[in-house]
């Protein structure tokens, strides 16, 4: 197991790689996951805002 | 004379008589040429051995920077006063009128960089054998920087901060003419055969000849839009 | 098949239908990215010639190749946005670029992590990294183009034109690069090139390829899904969406 860790002397080249690899992979990912909350959550603020002002001056 | 020559030939006289008009502006990008190659030397070595190295380079860099330089006025003006949305009104092909005024800006811009480059070779001590390869280079190279500048220009026109831009859009496909130009002179020193560096900026020149006008007129539809 | 395209383009059925089919991809990429790592480091067996560094080409060459196939999927994209003003290409497009430029500065950087044990240098102008370098620039070009212009459908019919002017110019580009390279540049450090592979090291590369293009897909379609949101805003079908969250 050890030996699989070390990569033959490699361990840096060949894990920083990987590591990369996967934080690319999440980063791009995540960042439209967070822009979609974040998208519909002031959508829904506003839409909030706009029947509010809608409806006070009614009753 | 064709008829459909007319506003062709129309708008290359204007251009010319308006850059004449402003003969300052014009001399610009020609002063940054000078300077940018008299910056080599001073910065690297007075070494003539070293400098005949790699002159074709820093002469072709400095032709890409200030052709880069000198594009933004290509469009800029008549996009402000309102001229360029009159062109794209009038029933004449978009491109026709594009590609007179690119001719323009190539006259203006690169005939004036063709004629000094062989005095510049000089404070690069580039051998006599290859100035002629120089010139031949930039004659067949500038009109390209202009036509694919163009495309360029046009879709950075409106824009605020478009000259940082441009160059970020433009540079990238110029490297195919800055390699085989700056390459072409490199063997012309050594007096090889050149004709298959010539060849290709040829066909390069052809293929942005043909193109580039049609896809500056799409860029710019759309600016204006 | 027209009116399947027809109803595709309508902004609130896509964005129905990728929220749909999202899960679809997402775990076959998964599924293909856990089997590629497992292949790819611990079962393939070492290479004679490069040791275990040459695990690196697992993640380098898939990404290297989505660099390229998703520029040629923007760029196309972009060019069916410019002719049949079908704003689902757009949104393609525009949700495109940043993920190719990602995958490009992933085959760089892992080149380069590749390159320091073999070449002995983290850099060198060689073909193949110079045309992925400028392929780098190209995107961020289109991205920076995409940012600078304030109106979504503007910035990507100028980003769609600049686009396929660069599809056009990546081979010009990518054969000077190669003829250049071939004059200057010892044959010595492309020995590596395509020398026949050995099953055991296809396999894994093969499924790290397949996992990525799912990966492509499902981030593409949860950007497209942002971007449709953002450009519709003000239309009656969000406000239908959103509503009820807003009870809750």
């Amino acid at each position: 197991m050890n030996e699989f860790f070390q990569m033959g002397g490699y361990a840096f080249y060949v894990w920083t790689s990987y590591a990369l690899t996967l934080l690319i992979l999440i980063a791009n990912w995540i960042i439209p996951l967070k822009q979609h909350q974040n998208l519909l959550r002031t959508l829904a603020r506003k839409l909030r805002r706009k029947e509010r002002d809608h409806v006070d001056p009614n009753p | 004379m064709p008829h459909s020559l007319i506003p062709f030939l129309t708008l290359l006289k204007r251009d010319l008589t308006l850059a004449y008009r402003h003969r300052g502006e014009i001399a610009n990008p020609l002063l940054f040429f000078i300077m940018t190659i008299t910056l080599f030397p001073l910065g690297i070595s007075a070494e003539a051995q070293l400098l005949q190295v790699i002159a074709p380079g820093v002469i072709w860099v400095a032709a890409l920077l200030a052709a880069l330089l000198s594009l933004e006025t290509l469009f800029r003006s008549d996009f402000e006063d309102g001229s360029l949305e009159q062109m794209a009104l009038t029933p004449h092909s978009l491109a026709g009128l594009i590609l007179a005024k690119i001719i323009a800006h190539w006259i203006i811009s690169g005939l004036p960089l063709i004629l000094l480059a062989p005095f510049l070779s000089r404070l690069l001590f580039l051998p006599d054998n290859a100035v002629p390869t120089l010139i031949l280079t930039l004659v067949l190279g500038t009109p390209i920087l202009s036509l694919v500048g163009a495309i360029g220009v046009a879709l950075t026109v409106g824009l605020r901060q478009g000259g940082i831009l441009l160059s970020l859009l433009v540079l990238p496909l110029y490297i195919p003419i800055l390699i085989f130009a700056a390459n072409a002179v490199n063997v012309a020193t050594a007096d090889l055969p050149i004709a298959g560096q010539l060849y290709f900026l040829a066909a390069l020149l052809t293929l942005s000849l043909t193109l580039s006008p049609f896809a500056t007129a799409a860029a710019l539809r759309i600016s204006l839009s | 098949m027209w009116t399947f395209l027809q109803q595709l383009s309508s902004p609130p059925y896509f964005y129905q239908l990728a929220g749909r089919l999202i899960p679809w991809l997402a775990w076959p990429c998964l599924a293909f990215l856990i089997s590629g790592l497992y292949y790819g480091l611990w079962v393939a067996p070492i290479d004679y010639q490069q040791g275990h560094s040459y695990r690196i080409m697992f993640v380098h060459v898939p990404a290297a190749w989505m660099s390229l196939f998703i520029y040629m999927v923007m760029a196309i994209s972009g060019g069916i946005a410019l002719i049949w003003h079908m704003k689902l290409a757009e949104v393609i497009a525009a949700s495109s670029a940043p993920i190719g430029a990602s995958f490009t500065f992933l085959a760089l950087a892992t080149g380069a992590l590749w390159g320091k044990p073999m070449w002995g240098t983290w850099w060198a102008w060689d073909a193949r990294l110079t045309s992925e370098l400028i392929l780098l620039f190209l995107y961020l070009g289109i991205i920076a183009l995409n940012s600078a212009i304030e109106d979504k459908r503007t910035a990507s019919r100028a980003s769609a034109v600049l686009g396929l002017v660069g599809i056009i110019n990546i081979p010009i580009i990518h054969y000077s690069v190669i003829w250049w390279n071939s004059l200057h540049q010892p044959p010595s450090i492309t020995k590596f090139g395509a020398p026949s592979i050995h099953l055991s090291m296809l396999i894994p590369l093969l499924l790290m390829a397949v996992a990525f293009k799912f990966y492509y897909a499902t981030v593409v379609l949860m950007r497209a899904r942002c971007e449709i949101l953002e450009r519709e805003r003000n239309s009656h079908w969000v406000g239908t969406l959103i509503t009820p969250s807003q009870n809750s």
